[in-house]
């Protein structure tokens, strides 16, 4: 067994471990810790592939970002844990058989009559001076750029709606829009009124 | 030396996890949230295990959009589950059922 074999196998199994406990833990935020976790180890493994770019992105963007925006949501929601796992043992036998099941038939396929050393060798090893990150650039910004737009119009798209949905208006507060007041003309506030000029009664005979 | 193979039946393996974690936990949105997130990460692992064996660097540029769209969605996900626990005071998937389907 060599190096790279091992360390497959050591990521695989934590991999498979930190998937089982996001869907069996019973706190959401270990639920949440452990995806962390498989995330992480899942960069580990795309480094594997010599995919370095996607694994940093991995990282960054979902350990990042993505997760902590979970933990934010688990936290802030005040949530009866007992009543949301209600059935989950019950479910249990039907789900693992369905489960099995599907690990069966895809390792049937997949397995290495098919996709084996045999079939498909592994690729040789890039020189040192090879640049994944260059490399998908040079794809990205040529080939991929139409769909590169539209994905930073969906990622546009993403920030609005969820600013919209969670935005609200609180009544006290003593916000004044600005709009309204760039708009307020002299009319609206201010009336002038004529009237006739008279005289006090006190005050002509001061001034004789 | 590890083969495609391998890394075809991890991502297999991490799929039917997230489908059991679905199966299981059906009266927690959030827990289903996640579970969505492990398929992406299971399908993205074949991706970039195709793209690694056949030498072809187009599966990469896939996984980043995958990347791009699940985090706009999980993001439009966790805010739609804020509003509805503002509005019912629950995540009980049970308990939404307002549209009588």
């Amino acid at each position: 067994m060599t190096y790279t074999t091992a360390i497959f196998y050591f990521f695989a199994s934590i991999l498979v471990f930190a998937g089982l406990r996001v869907i069996t833990a019973r706190n959401p935020v270990h639920a949440a810790l452990y995806l962390v976790l498989a995330f992480f180890t899942a960069a580990g493994l795309w480094m594997l592939l010599e995919a370095e770019f996607l694994a940093i992105t991995l990282v960054l963007v979902y350990v990042g970002a993505v997760m902590v925006l979970f933990l934010f949501v688990v936290m802030m929601l005040d949530i009866n844990l007992e009543k949301l796992r209600e059935g989950f043992w019950d479910y249990l036998p039907l789900a693992g058989f369905v489960a099995v099941l599907l690990v069966i038939e895809m390792a049937l396929i997949l397995g290495s009559r098919h996709f084996g050393l045999e079939v498909m060798g592994a690729p040789a090893p890039h020189a040192a001076d090879y640049s994944n990150t260059k490399e998908l650039g040079r794809v990205l910004y040529t080939e991929y750029v139409y769909a590169f737009e539209l994905a930073a119009v969906i990622l546009l798209v993403a920030i609005v709606a969820a600013i919209a949905l969670t935005l609200r208006r609180r009544k006290d507060s003593k916000y004044i829009d600005p709009a309204e007041q760039v708009k307020v003309k002299r009319n609206d506030r201010l009336r002038i009124v004529k009237m006739q000029a008279t005289q006090k009664p006190g005050a002509g005979e001061d001034g004789a | 030396m590890i083969s495609l193979s391998h890394y075809l039946v991890l991502g297999g393996i991490l799929f039917a996890i997230s489908v059991l974690g679905i199966f299981l936990n059906r009266k927690n949105v959030i827990i289903l949230l996640m579970a969505i997130e492990l398929m992406l990460l299971a399908v993205n692992m074949n991706f970039i295990a195709f793209s690694h064996y056949l030498g072809d660097i187009h599966g990469q540029i896939f996984v980043f959009f995958i990347l791009t769209v699940a985090a706009a969605e999980s993001a439009i996900g966790l805010a739609i589950l804020v509003v509805l626990f503002r509005n019912l005071h629950t995540i009980n998937v049970d308990d939404l059922d307002h549209l009588k389907g």
